[in-house]
């Protein structure tokens, strides 16, 4: 385990993305006490707001309302201050593709300061290089010949809307990328995004007739560990997935979950210093796909040891009657020692965890439903 | 060089933070796409919250010029019409 941060003597602040708006958490230097302020864009459907760890100022939120288009909101003053961008997210003129909205947004790499990536729904792929105020497609990817094969129609899409998520930069090598889409799969790039291809070999997609197919898969989450970035993990649809590079066949690490409550969710957290230490969220994914905690028990499950075995943790958290959903980008980590991890769910509570999820507390509650939860 | 038409513009609630809470401006076009244009460059962002990249109004935003609606932003204008921009009644 790599050498871990004190938790003492810093104030965390936790960006919680609802569907009506903007809300910060900070927390006292221990982490013990939270104190929640906002709105900010009240009204506003706010998809994903992230920090930008390189220069420690700048946060960008991707946001849109019922009736208005997407855009991208900017404040280079940690939340004080937002300007919309000049440019949004949007395809090429007539190319008969809409950008529903801005879904996910990744910082750039870290020789590339101002550089930012976002991801959009229907799928779509497009890069920023200042800061976020005007964004470009990424032709390689949104051009693709193959795109539409990989991805399928625009009108052919998950009930809320198709998603190019989990935009992950290889901190080794600013230009080799990995994207995950639901639906169409993982795909690498490791031309800076010029051209792509599908890694999704050995994971199931239980909903396509193809055996193995080579991508369509449902991908909820994936993540790189920064400090080991051969290593990734997936949330799928259809189960937790390990994949050691350069092997190109991911290990399905779902039988070591509990039967009675299975390997579905979305969301999916990895140790800020530990590649063998994650969470998951488990929700029920039987029959109708309910998406709430199995049983009404919500619990988050550790493992660490790559995801060989998994340990349940539940202290603090409600015991019965708790139809939690999280979804992909709602649960997070910070990088202290312990690590706290975070997740907001649907019916607006914010859980935390100081103790590397051993014990948890609500930090807030009555929110909108909640998009995304982040660490700034 | 196409006279600039000087039109008065009615904005709805959700559009207000472009215009400083103004409800009425003035913008200047001969067709309604020249309008929505102007109102861009003096409220940055505004067009792409109403049309899309492809051109197209979005789906829960109506334009009426004089009170009657347009589908599309060809509709010409004359001086001192009036363009009624309205976020459509929907969801819950």
């Amino acid at each position: 385990m790599a050498q871990a941060k004190t938790a003492r003597g810093r104030h965390l602040t936790l960006l919680v993305a609802t569907r009506k708006g903007l809300w910060q958490a900070r927390s006292d230097t221990a982490r013990r006490s939270w104190k929640l302020t906002g709105p900010q864009f009240l009204g506003h459907i706010v998809h994903h707001c992230v920090a930008d760890p390189r220069d420690g100022r700048t946060w960008l939120a991707a946001a849109r309302t019922g009736h208005l288009g997407p855009t991208v909101f900017r404040s280079i003053d940690r939340g004080r201050t937002w300007h919309e961008a000049k440019q949004p997210p949007a395809f090429r003129e007539g190319s008969g593709r809409v950008v529903d909205h801005t879904f996910w947004l990744t910082p750039g790499h870290a020789s590339q300061p101002g550089t930012w990536y976002a991801g959009t729904s229907p799928q779509g792929l497009f890069r920023s290089d200042d800061g976020g105020a005007s964004w470009r497609g990424v032709d390689g990817f949104n051009e693709h010949p193959q795109r539409k094969a990989w991805c399928g129609g625009d009108q052919d899409q998950t009930p809320d809307g198709a998603k190019l998520h989990s935009v992950l930069i290889d901190p080794r090598n600013a230009a080799h990328l990995y994207i995950g889409m639901s639906s169409g799969g993982v795909f690498e790039s490791i031309d800076a995004g010029a051209s792509w291809r599908p890694l999704n070999r050995g994971v199931r997609a239980d909903f396509i007739p193809t055996p193995d197919p080579e991508y369509g898969h449902d991908p909820h989450c994936v993540r790189l560990h920064p400090l080991m970035p051969d290593r990734l993990y997936q949330q799928n649809h259809c189960g937790i997935y390990r994949l050691d590079r350069p092997s190109e066949r991911w290990q399905d690490l779902s039988a070591a979950m509990p039967k009675s409550v299975g390997a579905i969710g979305f969301p999916m957290v990895l140790h800020p210093r530990d590649a063998d230490t994650l969470w998951v969220f488990p929700m029920d994914g039987s029959s109708v796909w309910p998406r709430v905690s199995p049983g009404g028990k919500a619990a988050v499950y550790r493992s660490v040891n790559g995801g060989k075995s998994w340990q349940r943790q539940a202290t603090g958290l409600p015991k019965a009657q708790a139809w939690l959903t999280v979804k992909r980008q709602a649960m997070t980590a910070d990088a202290l020692a312990p690590a706290g991890v975070y997740f907001g769910t649907t019916s607006g509570e914010v859980w935390g965890s100081r103790d590397e999820g051993r014990t948890w507390k609500s930090l807030a509650a009555h929110l909108p439903h909640i998009y995304a939860v982040e660490v700034a | 060089m196409p006279r600039a038409m000087p039109v008065r513009v009615l904005i709805p609630g959700p559009l207000r933070s472009y215009t400083a809470d103004a409800a009425v401006v003035s913008a200047d076009g001969e067709s309604l796409d020249a309008v929505v244009g102007d109102l861009n460059r003096r409220y940055p962002g505004m067009r792409f919250r109403v049309i899309d990249e492809q051109g197209t109004i979005r789906r829960h935003i109506k334009f009426f010029v004089n009170g009657a609606q347009a589908t599309n932003l060809e509709p010409r204008l004359r001086d001192n019409d009036e363009v009624m921009i309205v976020c459509a009644l929907s969801g819950g």
